[in-house]
């Protein structure tokens, strides 16, 4: 089992309001199996020990799926193994001596709580405007009665892998929310049981993410490079089309006064 | 204490129907007029909380992840069973009733399990009808998959992802009932504390995990969906998160916990690699459709897998069970995989694993079927180990995984305190010793969407509360215990951190209280618990303040908590001198080494009252008669 050494420079910042700044640790036996966050784990200890503030960093599942965790490493959103968030990271992907900048997500609409711990309350807010169906305990037909065809379900489950993690805002240069937005859009919209209220979803969603200040899309594709579940951009262009195609239907029939 | 169980009379088929007939209605026009808590967002909390709010009442919904989409119901990854019978395969309400009940071997309450099959398929139907992207035929029809215990296919399934799936659904039924004004959503805020007033649950005292403001919340009823008590065993499956501290606190204040010793060891895991190790990963039993379990034929073999001829494996399930083979429920397969490894033909640097082999079923069906069926859980496979499964077999060994204990619940899911309902994992009802895979969601899902608002009008069209406000004097003291118990961890000038004591805690239960559990082992536990215990309040170092995101200072109150439930455990293992699903006590096994019930003596659940720290808990016995599935030895050979 090999085993090395790593410097650390972690964003400390006591609460919102604090300014912050990096701090550096040098951790001395890093071995290969352990996962990063398992690497976090023995710094903290030490720092426990010591009396110090350990480092606040949200994980939860620690296996990939629940979306708590993640940060960004040397500025890449969960580091530099594609495909993968923070927690299933492992060590043997590092070398001896590196520096590593770990730094939370920024971006205006998720402030910093302390730490590499932000506020990603804007996702929920941005689901409740629409990002469901309509379907009150209760009212459902019997499963089969609503076919849907497997390539149709395929891609809406593409979509649906998203664990709102906030990677894809947090790479992107202008802190859009497109991807999210749109895989959410796009695994709904995709489906023969969303399309009662296609439209009103997409018009919704995406005025909810301009309120809470989310930029705009200009196609960089910095999104879709860290994406842990690999969610395609197709998803923002999907959500582009029933924009428009729903906006346009909307002022269509306001001129019609219906 | 007289238990009542409340299951209404009649023939089982009719029960349900029969209670939803009884069962008081709350006018539409006064649900307005109260109000839930309902404590945790998994499947049976999201799904309570949507589904009450619908109806609606007043809810309150709280959870201590940032967001109510993260609880621990999302990893779960093979599927939900549903008795819809779609393949034509012979399945029925009453087969997947049959199979529940001797699943759990016969230490479940028959009515619940049966109206817990017939539910089953309206939830597919409600999942579907949310946009749950379940895996479907090339005619548009849903797709099945088969597992563990069960000899039908009736598990749906979203890729390796169902429960992720599941939960969005609820998420955003849920969330969609936020937007409507109509649930206020508290995420990272933890319960601490239960309010009694006049016996009867008030509501709840909370911690702000960000700013530490402590607080009271009032209601008419109170729900908690908070999960299992995996993680008193320090590694387990479950999240880092999951605790046990919502339904502990519950417990002192009066809710009997039954059946603690009742917990699942699954048997597909990774194997641990080292002391920093923060959690075990399951790899769904799911493989095990396609997957041969295998280890080398004799002892001491270290040649790599690929160098040992067939000849020379022990393909041991296959050969043990050749009925169900690599498909018996998870507590054989876990016992099966100790025994080969205590016998030295373990694998791996440890020895602790086993063979799980895709290769014949790659060469059958290829490799882009294999992915297709479980690509996502090969992918994590290799990201932690560093082998990649489609060149070499996987290495697999059991971890605790599930808890079929809980709180005490009656047919309607209320605890022995009134007003306090628990729902999922959280209470003891369907599972009995041992759960089959993808039952759990099930589970969860029937609770919250399709029993709970029955059952909670019932208690409130039925009872006079009196108007309380957080002003009451049980709701000060509750803050003032919560606060105290934060000051006295921060006055603690200890050495240890929460961790080390929590690893010391897991390494004992697991040893004493695993897989194999022995009176000896057991007394030994019961003993060194409590001294543990008291160490940890002396020696334990929280740094930071209460008035800030601690996560320290969270740890050491489950931790806490975990110290007097381990003892709780320990002392239900002792007192159940027979061997049950997951409960396997040494001294009680058939001469092919199968758990050995006793019908007789133990044909009941233990449900264990509170007499506070140190003192001997109170046992009361509620009986279980088995009319429909009748009691037999458990057999999958």
């Amino acid at each position: 089992m090999r085993t090395f050494s790593l410097t650390l420079h972690v964003w400390r910042q006591k609460n919102t309001k604090d300014p912050g700044g990096f701090v550096a640790y040098k951790v001395p036996e890093v071995s290969e199996h352990m996962s990063f966050l398992e690497m976090l784990d023995v710094v903290n200890e030490g720092l426990i020990v010591k009396g110090d503030d350990p480092i606040a960093f949200d994980h939860d599942c620690r296996e990939g799926i629940c979306g708590t965790c993640g940060f960004m490493i040397n500025g890449d959103a969960h580091g530099p193994h594609r495909g993968t968030t923070v927690c299933q990271l492992h060590m043997r992907h590092f070398q001896d001596g590196e520096e590593l900048w770990l730094e939370p997500w920024r971006a205006a609409a998720f402030p910093v709580m302390k730490d590499l711990v932000v506020d990603r309350g804007a996702f929920d807010r941005i689901i409740a405007a629409g990002g469901f169906i309509s379907a009150p305990t209760g009212s459902a037909p019997d499963g089969n009665a609503i076919l849907v065809p497997k390539p149709a379900s395929d891609r809406a489950m593409d979509a649906a892998a998203c664990i709102g993690c906030g990677a894809c805002v947090a790479m992107c240069p202008n802190s859009a929310a497109a991807l999210f937005t749109g895989a959410k859009i796009a695994h709904l919209n995709l489906l023969p049981q969303g399309q009662p209220e296609a439209a009103a979803r997409v018009v919704a969603m995406v005025g909810q993410m301009e309120t809470e200040g989310f930029g705009h899309c200009t196609s960089t594709g910095q999104c879709e490079a860290v994406c842990p579940k690999e969610i395609p951009i197709e998803v923002i262009a999907r959500m582009n089309w029933d924009f428009i195609k729903a906006s346009a239907d909307k002022r269509e029939a306001k001129s019609r006064g219906d | 204490m007289q238990l009542d169980a409340k299951v209404p009379s009649g023939p089982i088929e009719k029960k349900w129907d029969q209670a939803k007939f009884d069962l008081k209605l709350v006018n539409p026009a006064n649900k307005r007029k109260y109000s839930v808590i309902v404590v945790g967002s998994g499947l049976a909390g999201a799904s309570a909380a949507a589904s009450l709010a619908e109806l609606g009442y007043q809810v309150k919904c709280f959870c201590f992840q940032d967001s109510p989409r993260r609880a621990h119901s999302i990893a779960a990854q093979g599927g939900i069973n549903a008795a819809k019978n779609y393949q034509n395969d012979g399945d029925s309400v009453q087969r997947l009733f049959y199979d529940t009940v001797k699943g759990g071997d016969f230490r479940a309450r028959e009515a619940n399990v049966y109206r817990l099959a017939q539910i089953s398929v309206n939830i597919i139907d409600q999942c579907v009808a949310q946009g749950v992207p379940f895996a479907r035929e090339y005619g548009g029809a849903l797709a099945n998959r088969s597992f563990g215990g069960a000899q039908v296919s009736r598990t749906f399934y979203a890729r390796g992802q169902t429960g992720q799936q599941l939960l969005l659904g609820a998420y955003q039924a849920l969330e969609r009932q936020i937007g409507l004004g109509r649930v206020t959503m508290y995420p990272r805020t933890e319960m601490l504390d239960l309010v009694l007033v006049d016996g009867r649950a008030r509501g709840i005292v909370t911690r702000d995990l960000i700013t530490g403001e402590v607080a009271s919340h009032v209601a008419d009823a109170v729900v908690l969906g908070t999960g299992g008590y995996g993680n008193v065993f320090y590694l387990s499956t479950n999240a880092k998160g999951s605790n046990a501290t919502a339904i502990w606190r519950a417990h002192k204040r009066g809710a009997l916990f039954a059946n603690p010793c009742f917990t699942q060891i699954h048997p597909t895991c990774i194997p641990v690699s080292g002391d920093y190790q923060s959690k075990l990963t399951l790899m769904s039993e799911s493989l095990r459709n396609d997957g041969r379990i295998w280890v080398p034929l004799k002892k001491g073999d270290t040649r790599s897998p690929s160098d040992i001829p067939p000849s020379d494996r022990d393909y041991y399930l296959e050969r043990r069970y050749p009925a169900f083979g690599n498909l018996v429920p998870r507590d054989v397969a876990s016992r099966n995989a100790k025994t080969v490894c205590d016998e030295g033909r373990g694998v791996g640097p440890t020895g602790l694993g086993v063979y799980l082999d895709l290769s014949e079923s790659i060469g059958r069906l290829g490799i882009a079927t294999i992915r297709e069926r479980y690509g996502n859980l090969i992918d994590m496979y290799e990201r932690i180990t560093g082998e990649d499964p489609y060149k070499t077999p996987m290495r697999i060994y059991p971890a605790i995984h599930y808890t079929m204990g809980g709180l005490w619940v009656d047919y309607n899911l209320m605890s022995t305190i009134p007003g306090m309902y628990v729902l999922g994992e959280a209470n003891f009802s369907d599972h009995g010793a041992n759960r089959l895979g993808a039952s759990a969601l099930m589970q969860g899902l029937a609770d919250g969407y399709f029993i709970i608002p029955y059952t909670i009008g019932d208690y409130l069209a039925s009872t006079k509360l009196e108007k309380v406000d957080a002003a009451h004097a049980a709701f000060a003291d509750a803050e003032r215990g919560v606060k105290e118990q934060t000051a006295r961890f921060l006055a603690s000038d200890g050495k240890r951190t929460v961790d080390s004591f929590h690893k010391e805690l897991g390494r004992l239960m697991w040893e004493k209280c695993g897989m194999g559990r022995t009176a000896t082992g057991l007394k030994e536990a019961v003993v060194k618990i409590p001294e543990l215990r008291e160490r940890f309040w002396s020696e334990v170092a929280v740094p930071g303040t209460g008035e800030e995101l601690n996560r320290e200072l969270e740890k050491a109150g489950r931790v806490a908590d975990y110290m007097e439930l381990a003892e709780l455990t320990c002392r239900d293992a002792l007192a159940r001198n027979e061997s049950c699903g997951g409960h396997f006590r040494e001294e009680y096994q058939t001469p092919e080494g199968e758990a050995l019930r006793d019908d007789d003596n133990y044909s009941y659940a233990a449900a264990w009252e509170w007499k506070g720290t140190g003192q001997e808990p109170a046992l009361h016995k509620e009986p279980l008669a088995f009319e429909h599935v009748h009691l037999a030895q458990r057999s999958y050979k």
